[in-house]
């Protein structure tokens, strides 16, 4: 049974890991860096669909269809289905789980909730449920007309906005499953800096990416240097920039093995997506399609996966209310055995 | 974290890259050029047809705002004023832009919850507060006439 640790950090005891994971993307996701650890890439961002938001649900569908194919399993295998997005109401997720049968669990935690669906998944894999599937979406064009503005809108972007993936990932976290195995989840709390500039999401976020990773340290007892790869969701250039220098603030150095999801997904010079990647997507994508199997390999040992979600709304945004921010932290091994 | 919003504020501006100016004012000038050097033609056009000076700008205007809604439509006004910046949106052409792309954007709630209802988002601001500023200039004039 999962136990606490600490003030905020929950260990898994038993061997919970995932089981299988896949990403889906569309145009310029695959024509970006990581093209090739996508498992479907559909070059119609439609997805065959008539509306974005139909889109965006049909990319959920694909990534949990692709993820139980792999292993073998069907959805009536599935114990528990926790899923979340960017739209209103979280529509895309409520909408790809309607005919599933399967135990549905809503989140919203904007970007951060591919870790959120993660590390709920393992806490119920290692005491009650033996498969449960985390899944979270983003989808440019459905997110622009939510957030934004109409796509054939003529403007500039600055150089602080970050752009909305269109992409999907799951995966299905089970017990006796892995390697990635999970060892430990941190959820975190929500910080806000007053920052209220919408066009600067990784400045929002940084803080509680900050606060919820040295959080981690200081309850495991561990370091920056204990871990091969230590990666936030969609910080960006502006955002990564910032959380290097308030780890720095907090005692804790991150060096060259600190990346960011948001720096990964595009070559920002040539797909001109100025600081980098944003999305639930984006940390959801990257992780399943191109972490995992470097993990399930071996090729990462420890990793620390930190999912950083900006909790605005466009009504909060037009009020003059500031941007908090929100991370949630999985730890996963390529070892079965306990590291803490 | 141990630290005010101040301070905090004073690390993001550092972090966050300067705008590239003279790139974007190089762009600005430019493309918001060409669009107007594109209506001066227009415009002699219809001057040449024999219409009146007040009919000709009309018309100019109308035949601008026509190529910026085609323009917009078929996809490449965005892609203009991602080079154009402040030269797209000042020009007549950036006012139509505004209303076509949420009229094609939100045609997918329907055409009049949708279309109806957003086809303003952006331009609607700036219908309101214009005839505002005319209704106040209006009367303005018109005290002073009566001085």
């Amino acid at each position: 049974m999962a136990h606490k640790i600490g003030k905020q950090t929950i260990i898994i005891d038993s061997p919970v890991g995932v089981f299988s994971a896949a990403a889906v993307g569309s145009k310029k996701e695959g024509e970006g860096p990581l093209g090739k650890s996508f498992d479907i890439i559909n070059e119609d961002s439609r997805f065959g669909e008539k509306t974005w938001e139909k889109a965006e649900s049909k990319m959920q569908e694909l990534a949990s269809w692709k993820a139980l194919h792999k292993v073998g399993l069907e959805m009536k295998d599935i114990d528990f289905i926790f899923a979340g997005d960017l739209l209103n109401q979280c529509i895309a997720s409520a909408f790809s789980a309607r005919g599933s049968k399967v135990p549905y669990i809503g989140l919203y935690g904007a970007c951060s909730t591919f870790a959120e669906g993660c590390g709920l998944s393992a806490v119920f894999a290692d005491s009650f449920a033996k498969n449960c599937l985390a899944i979270a979406s983003s989808h440019f064009c459905s997110a622009e007309r939510q957030y934004r503005f109409p796509l054939e809108y003529g403007g500039q972007r600055p150089p602080s906005a970050q752009w909305t993936a269109t992409a999907a990932g799951a995966a299905l976290i089970s017990r006796e499953a892995g390697p990635p195995y999970i060892k430990a989840v941190t959820f975190g709390t929500v910080e806000d800096l007053g920052i209220n500039d919408q066009n600067n999401m990784g400045a929002a976020m940084a803080p509680s990416a900050a606060a919820t990773l040295s959080q981690f340290f200081k309850d495991t007892y561990t370091d920056a240097e204990d871990y091969d790869l230590i990666l936030t969701g969609d910080l960006g250039a502006v955002g990564s920039v910032l959380m290097r220098d308030l780890m720095a603030r907090e005692g804790f150095s991150l060096g060259e093995n600190y990346n960011d999801c948001g720096l990964m997904l595009y070559d920002r010079e040539k797909q001109q997506v100025e600081s980098g990647a944003s999305g639930c997507g984006c940390s959801a994508a990257v992780i399943s399609g191109h972490i995992f199997p470097k993990i399930a390999s071996g090729e990462l040992k420890n990793v620390l996966a930190i999912s950083t979600g900006a909790l605005m709304s466009p009504t909060s945004v037009q009020q003059g209310e500031t941007i908090p921010g929100v991370a949630h932290l999985v730890c996963y091994s390529s070892e079965k055995g306990g590291i803490f | 974290m141990s630290l005010s919003s101040d301070e905090y504020k004073k690390m993001g501006e550092k972090a966050v890259p300067k705008t590239k100016s003279i790139r974007n004012l190089t762009g600005a000038f430019l493309i918001g050029g060409a669009i107007c050097a594109l209506g001066q033609f227009i415009l002699n056009f219809y001057l040449d047809l024999g219409l009146s000076t007040p009919f000709a700008g009309t018309a100019c205007s109308i035949t601008l705002v026509g190529i910026s809604a085609l323009l917009t439509g078929f996809g490449v006004y965005d892609k203009i004023a991602k080079f154009g910046g402040g030269g797209t949106l000042v020009p007549i052409t950036g006012f139509a832009n505004a209303v076509v792309s949420p009229a094609m954007e939100f045609k997918s709630e329907g055409f009049i919850l949708g279309l109806g209802v957003k086809i303003f988002t952006i331009a609607g601001p700036v219908i309101v507060y214009g005839i505002l500023a005319s209704v106040i200039y209006g009367i303005i004039y018109w005290i002073m006439g009566l001085l």
